[in-house]
């Protein structure tokens, strides 16, 4: 017997949600032989990460603000993507938007207290812009390659912050980190944990899923990202769009990091880089780069971080343990994503 | 192959066809855009399964599932669109992809084994040549050899001759006598009747995805064939205005655009005037400087000097928009690669340029229910065959791909008409509806530049000819006024002479 796989003729829409779901068991299996060889088991194990993320209201609370950030840094490469522009820099945009709030929030006192979340959140959102906008301009004007340059400037942006939370704008206090943000200017909490920045996530969702999917921008984009080509002899400015879409994209990474930081740490210290940006990144591929869908990627991506953070405490496995089904969920969800242009056709050998 | 057949969604590509082939043959396929024949030939080499039917080589049941399993039976298909490396070396792109190759393999055996091949079938090719560097003809001598290499003994050829001129064509059929006199056999897709007459020794008619006739083609004339087709009796001469022509529209002065790859350069002191109302064809060899014109003109492309002018008003170096703009509609030379979004609807593809208009969109929303109206419109003002408007126009067959754009691009012309190569490929119906829309657009009082590598078409369609070489245009003739070998002769780089029609 022998096995071909083959084009598909037509792309089946059950096939895009069955596969992911088929995907979604596969890892679930693989995950169980990992904790099986751990002499965990694995029902207990997957019972436990359930109730750690969703379990009670606290718990998932928890999850919702931790889906926060990943869901608006998913957003924001997702844009970059539809240009088939790797925008992989959304960590360092996400770290400028924390940079932002925090410079607003420490040195513009000028400013009347209920202002300066306002301001802040918009100086945050323009730094991220502005970071993201100089790799797009770079290739647009000389085809830079901006898989280095977004990357690199992640390092750039991370070691900055961490120039200032430990020495130029440390806290008198304490050993790193800045003075915690005035309490009123802190995004306020509206259901336990959960903080008013859920609005401005949810309503991003809704204003890009109307950007991109009903405007002629949003066209523009389609065409560009599908046959770059085309799109030029359509008149559309292939170097205008990707600044402008790395704009769009970095305003939204650094506007996660800027109500982040207002709402859960209130100042610039460690921990600004969580890695939100590059999960983002997973989350805008796994998403299909459809923002409504990026909600439930980003809430799966979230549960099992808080899940993993259970696994530890209830069955007294390393914390990496997490990390290692986080991994395995994305092996089998991104290698599916095959089948569905291609399907497997078995052959029985015939006799010669 | 015996009763095969296939379907797609929402149309029967293929229903019981049967086909033979005999060693030492020539079989025609000749059709209509979308009837059938690529599909055919795709399932031939294992591009496609066959929903239903056998196929037997050889005397035996042959079960094709991939390009590799159709090569091990020694089937080879040159594609319209060639398959090549463009910056690699001629015996690169031969052995590329051969499963049997060693990590490091001998250059100097396969370069010998190469010249051979090509000295016994006349297919003279440098193998240390960049395919870059290589004419149309050259790489398609590459992508026989290729065939040949692998010991293919049954050659698939779609379209062939499409991109060859007259004295390419007349050398590929050379080469394939000397091939068929080895006991190889051919198929050859088509929808060019001389050729079918040239280059066969029976001919399968295909339409709508059916067998319409299979005969010898000793027994058949061109007009049988042509009736066959479409099924109909087709008109082969068009109606059309007489000559008026109007102000000069389009001014292109003096435009030179440099190659920054080599030292002659793509455009070489252009000039040209099209004036409203009249049809400006360009002639000449593929790869004389005819799509770099198009491209200057439509703002794709750079001028280093001259200038280029619509209406008088100076449109040199103007951005693709600007010149959108100012009423310039393109069909440009690659449909999949420029022409359309191959991932993008129909009816998306059809909206391409208008929706930027009040047509389609209001401010900066565009409107769906508008663009659906719009399309479903222009799906049947040009008979656009077509599922329905939500397909992926990379599912439809070349045919209706170029009235796809043809569609677009008459629909939002506003003066000017570039049209580069628009019947290319395009069966006798097809050609004649692009024939007769590029005349009703001139008698519209637009000003149409037509490229063609058809003599025959230029003269039909065209009112003067104009005739490219290296970059150069080599003489500017009135249509009646010239004829086949004159404009040849220019097409050589022969009469430099300038003579103002």
């Amino acid at each position: 017997m022998r096995v071909v796989v083959e084009k598909r003729d037509t792309r089946s829409k059950r096939m895009a949600i069955l596969i992911p779901l088929v995907s979604f068991i596969v890892s679930l299996m693989l995950g169980a032989i990992v904790l099986i060889a751990s002499k965990s088991n694995p029902l207990q194990a997957y019972g436990a990460m359930l109730n750690g993320a969703f379990g009670n209201a606290r718990r998932f609370q928890y999850t919702i603000v931790e889906s926060l950030p990943l869901l608006m840094c998913g957003l924001g490469v997702g844009i970059a993507f539809r240009l088939k522009f790797w925008n992989i820099g959304a960590e360092g945009q996400y770290v400028w938007g924390a940079i932002g709030i925090t410079w607003v929030m420490q040195f513009w006192r000028f400013l009347p207290v209920p202002m300066l979340l306002p301001v802040g959140l918009a100086v945050g959102m323009t730094l991220g812009a502005l970071w993201a906008g100089v790799p797009g301009f770079l290739k647009a004007q000389w085809s830079v390659d901006e898989t280095l340059t977004t990357l690199m400037l992640n390092y750039v942006a991370i070691g900055l912050a961490e120039y200032l939370y430990i020495n130029k704008w440390k806290a008198p206090l304490g050993n790193m980190g800045t003075p915690e943000f005035p309490r009123e200017a802190w995004l306020p909490q509206i259901w336990g944990k959960v903080h008013a920045g859920i609005f401005i996530a949810l309503a991003l969702v809704v204003l890009l899923w109307f950007l991109l999917y009903k405007t002629r921008w949003g066209f523009e984009l389609n065409m560009i990202g599908k046959n770059p080509k085309a799109a030029r002899y359509q008149g559309v400015s292939i170097k205008r769009n990707i600044v402008l879409a790395m704009i769009l994209s970095g305003a939204i990474c650094g506007l996660s990091g800027s109500v982040n930081t207002a709402a859960i740490a209130h100042r610039l210290t460690k921990g600004v880089n969580a890695g939100y940006g590059f999960t983002g990144i997973i989350i805008a591929w796994m998403s299909g780069l459809n923002p409504f869908a990026s909600i439930l990627v980003a809430v799966v991506m979230a549960a099992l971080t808080t899940g993993a953070d259970a696994l530890q405490i209830a069955m007294k496995l390393p914390e990496s343990m997490g990390e290692v089904l986080q991994g395995l969920v994305l092996i089998p969800l991104l290698a599916g994503s095959i089948f569905v242009e291609h399907k497997l056709k078995f052959i029985k050998k015939e006799a010669a | 192959m015996e009763h095969i057949t296939k379907h797609f969604p929402g149309v029967l590509a293929n229903d019981d066809v049967s086909l033979e082939l005999y060693p030492g043959q020539v079989l025609a396929l000749l059709g209509e855009n979308g009837a059938g024949k690529s599909t055919l030939m795709n399932m031939l080499v294992g591009l496609y399964r066959p929903d239903g039917g056998t196929i037997h080589i050889r005397g035996e049941l042959a079960e094709i599932h991939s390009p590799q399993d159709s090569m091990a039976l020694g089937i080879g298909m040159i594609h319209q669109e060639f398959m090549l490396v463009g910056n690699m070396s001629v015996a690169e792109n031969i052995v590329l992809g051969l499963r049997d190759l060693p990590l490091v393999p001998k250059l100097d055996e396969i370069k010998a084994r190469i010249t051979e091949l090509s000295k016994r079938y006349g297919l003279q090719v440098d193998p240390d040549a960049i395919i870059h560097d290589l004419s149309v003809g050259e790489q398609q001598r590459v992508e026989i050899l290729k065939l040949v290499y692998r010991g293919a003994d049954i050659l698939i050829l779609d379209e062939p001759t499409a991109v060859l001129t007259p004295g390419e064509s007349r050398d590929l059929n050379n080469i394939l006598k000397k091939m068929l006199s080895e006991g190889k056999s051919a198929i050859f897709i088509t929808h060019k009747m001389d050729e079918v007459i040239e280059f066969s020794h029976k001919v399968q008619v295909l339409r709508r995805g059916k067998t319409v006739n299979t005969c010898d083609t000793k027994d058949v004339t061109p007009r049988d064939l042509a009736n066959m087709m479409v099924g109909r009796d087709v008109l082969f001469s068009l109606d059309r205005c007489p000559f008026n022509p109007g102000g000069i529209k389009l001014k292109v002065d003096h435009v030179t655009v440099d190659n920054p790859l080599g030292s002659r350069p793509l455009l070489d002191d252009v000039s040209l005037e099209i004036h409203r109302g009249e049809i400006v064809g360009i002639a000449g060899v593929a790869g004389n400087g005819q799509t770099q014109l198009t491209e200057a003109i439509t703002g794709l492309l750079r001028c280093n000097k001259g200038t280029i002018a619509i209406d008088g008003r100076d449109m040199t170096n103007a951005t693709p928009l600007q010149v959108i703009k100012a009423g310039v509609s393109h069909i440009p030379a690659d449909r999949g690669a420029m022409g359309v979004v191959g991932d993008m609807s129909v009816g998306e593809n059809l909206a391409m340029k208008k929706y930027r208009t009040e047509e389609i969109s209001r401010g900066a929303v565009i409107k769906k229910t508008f663009m659906r109206a719009f399309a479903d419109k222009l799906i049947k003002a040009f008979t656009i065959k077509t599922p329905d408007q939500d397909t992926c126009v990379k599912f439809l067959s070349g045919g209706n791909i170029q009235k796809t754009i043809l569609a677009r691009e008459i629909d939002s012309c506003g003066g000017v008409l570039i049209a580069v190569y628009p019947s290319r490929g395009l069966d006798v119906g097809a050609t004649e509806a692009v024939r007769q829309n590029l005349i009703s657009q001139r008698d519209k009082g637009n000003a149409v530049l037509l490229v063609s590598e058809e003599l025959e078409e230029l003269q039909m369609v065209a009112d003067k000819i104009a005739v490219m070489f290296e970059g150069k245009i080599m003489g500017l003739r009135n249509v009646k006024e010239t004829n086949t070998e004159e404009l040849g002769m220019m097409m050589a780089g022969a009469g430099s002479v300038r003579r103002e029609a």
